[in-house]
């Protein structure tokens, strides 16, 4: 999360395309863990109950347990990701969801792609590395295996660093993403926040910020007033005044000052962009430097 | 009043209570899943999706307010969720992929499944003639824990026990998991070869399995157990050969993909043919827990040669008959673009 979300757009039927944010490698990651655990777990409460009925029947638990970790693995991821849209338990927990690279419904298909090449990825390698096979069926060459299970492991664990959508093989064969999605909750229009326009901004007052500006204006604006806001506000504020030379600082009250230049440029900007001049950010040369702005 | 208003306030005061009735919607079906919904529920749904839709395409042009942007672009995309998610049941899935899918796929890429059949049969034939001639090689093409003394030197009393013996109950199951880890692994590696090396792997996996196959049969045929061999074979080896076929078939699919991609991207290929392959490889594992059911149980339980072969060719016509004519007449995936 500290980086840059990358974004990409999937194409909905309706023909608008959603704005998407990959997962992070960390979140994904974690994802798969939580889903290991839960997986380790039953059969680990498996694993003791069948060794109270070995005490019945002997040699029967390995075999049983063996049988119920394939049965676990795959059908596992595949059984929640078609029952919950795209979703584990892990991906629940981390806010992730897989979603088709071209728009449209999930297929079956392609949950049981990216999730049968699992078994190829990670659960062929972590086998062998867990339960190698016996010493003497292989003439001493278990250390090479081992070697090879870990470079196989590193491998494609680690694809997803240097595939530039953050493919694991199971995506790339089955045509995925893993991204995002998390609530956004809707939050008051900052514009209605001080109806009582004291100030008045020339059109040349407006021009000097371009969207971007307007936007770290506004999460300033919607940030709680803790100290370490105040002084952001404080500091922008000066630098606001500075950059449109503004006459009277005296008599200025900082919160109803931001909060109407933050409406009055937010006017500005939009109505620019409704005649075509939409500008991104303040290195951006407005379209016409002086055009009738209200 | 109105007029001082900003457009996108104003846009966002007729909009919002949709929005909201939207969120409200789409926060249970996320909470409870689809049906927690009312019939009247489920039908305004759509409309309210569309309608949030084309407010997030009028926002993105007229609104510069952060948050409503990030609201509707979340909004959306979980509404689509809810939409377009995977709509089928879990237990529908298996049946449609059992009745339609696997025999579509099947079908779909024989000539690439013909390659790898033709590989393992040319092994085996090769395997047999060549250990025929010269035993010493047998070591060459079978590993001591396959071969579990059926070797050049056994007797033909030793050859004749491992066809008949009968383990106990718990060592079948035992048997029967190791079969599954075995050959899981195998898959896993026959399905994976291609992609990386272009089916390279897959071709020497293939020919390998099959030079073993073909030593083994030409021990016991030299001390004249041919038919008995063959029968102790066929009762799983119909089921699991032909699987094995498949995902060697598979492996050939992705690798033509790989190789000659055509105007596509790899990448692009590779998904295009890669769901076909997937299909293929989860049908023969769903194949080789049949087999592996079968050599547990049925091989030990069942000792006469005559039904050994009828069951190993009942199962083998039963496959065939299967891909050659299961789910001719449903349409492919109804909520996909056909792959």
């Amino acid at each position: 999360m500290a980086t840059s979300p990358v974004l990409r757009s999937v194409l909905t039927p309706e023909g608008v395309p959603i704005e998407v944010e990959l997962a992070d490698h960390g979140a994904r990651a974690g994802a798969l863990l939580i889903d290991l655990l839960i997986i380790i777990g039953t059969l680990l409460i498996a694993g003791l109950v069948l060794e109270f009925a070995a005490l019945l029947i002997p040699g029967v638990a390995i075999a049983t347990l063996a049988i119920l970790s394939f049965l676990l693995r795959c059908p596992f991821f595949m059984y929640f990701e078609l029952r919950w849209r795209g979703q584990t338990p892990g991906k629940r927990v981390f806010k992730l969801r897989v979603v088709d690279r071209r728009g449209g419904a999930l297929s079956p298909k392609a949950v049981a792609a990216r999730n049968v090449t699992r078994e190829v990825e990670v659960f062929m390698p972590v086998t062998l590395l867990l339960v190698p096979p016996a010493a003497e069926d292989l003439g001493g060459v278990d250390n090479l295996l081992i070697i090879a299970a870990l470079v196989w492991l590193a491998v494609f664990a680690l694809m997803p660093l240097f595939t530039r959508d953050r493919l694991r093989i199971g995506d790339m064969v089955a045509g995925t993403w893993v991204v995002r999605s998390e609530p956004v909750a809707l939050l008051r229009d900052l514009t209605t926040d001080s109806p009582s326009r004291r100030y008045r901004f020339a059109s040349a007052d407006l021009d000097v910020y371009g969207i971007a500006e307007l936007q770290v204006l506004e999460r300033l604006l919607r940030q709680p007033n803790t100290q370490a806001t105040l002084d952001t506000k404080k500091e922008v504020f000066e630098r606001i005044l500075d950059k449109i030379a503004w006459p009277d600082r005296k008599s200025l009250d900082r919160e109803s000052f931001l909060n109407e230049y933050y409406a009055a440029l937010r006017t500005h900007l939009e109505q620019r962009a409704l005649f075509g001049d939409r500008r991104a950010d303040k290195h951006e040369a407005p379209m016409r430097r002086r055009g009738p702005a209200h | 009043m109105a007029d001082d208003l900003l457009k996108s306030f104003r846009f966002r005061i007729e909009r919002e209570a949709r929005w909201r009735e939207l969120e409200a919607l789409v926060a249970r079906a996320e909470k409870d899943g689809l049906r927690s919904l009312e019939a009247a529920e489920l039908v305004r749904m759509p409309g309210l999706y569309r309608a949030c839709m084309s407010s997030l395409s009028v926002a993105r042009n007229l609104s510069f307010d952060a948050n409503l942007r990030a609201y509707l672009e979340s909004l959306c995309l979980r509404a689509y969720f809810v939409v377009y998610g995977v709509r089928t049941g879990f237990g529908q899935v298996i049946a449609a992929f059992l009745r339609r899918d696997f025999p579509q796929a099947v079908r779909s890429t024989w000539p690439a499944i013909l390659l790898a059949a033709v590989l393992l049969v040319g092994g085996t034939a090769t395997g047999w003639a060549i250990v025929a001639q010269e035993p010493a090689w047998f070591e060459a093409f079978v590993d001591p824990a396959m071969a579990q003394g059926r070797t050049p030197d056994a007797t033909h009393e030793e050859l004749t026990e491992t066809i008949y013996r009968q383990p106990d109950a718990a060592d079948q199951l035992m048997a029967f998991a190791t079969f599954l880890f075995q050959n899981n692994a195998r898959v896993g590696m026959l399905c994976f070869a291609l992609g990386a090396a272009f089916g390279v792997p897959v071709v020497l996996l293939l020919c390998y399995n099959g030079l073993a196959i073909g030593a083994i049969c030409a021990v016991f045929a030299g001390e004249g157990l041919t038919v008995e061999f063959l029968a102790w074979l066929s009762i799983h080896g119909t089921t699991e050969l032909t699987a094995i076929v498949l995902c060697g078939g598979a492996g050939f699919h992705l690798a033509g993909a790989m190789i000659s991609p055509g105007r596509r991207t790899r990448l692009t290929a590779l998904r295009e043919t890669g769901r076909t392959a997937t299909t293929l490889v989860v049908g023969a594992v769903v194949m080789l827990f049949a087999a592996a059911l079968l050599e547990g149980l049925g091989r030990q339980l069942i000792t006469a040669t005559s039904v050994r072969l009828g069951i190993g060719g009942a199962m083998l016509t039963l496959w065939v008959a299967y891909f050659a004519f299961s789910g001719r007449r449903g349409s492919a995936d109804p909520v996909h673009h056909g792959d």
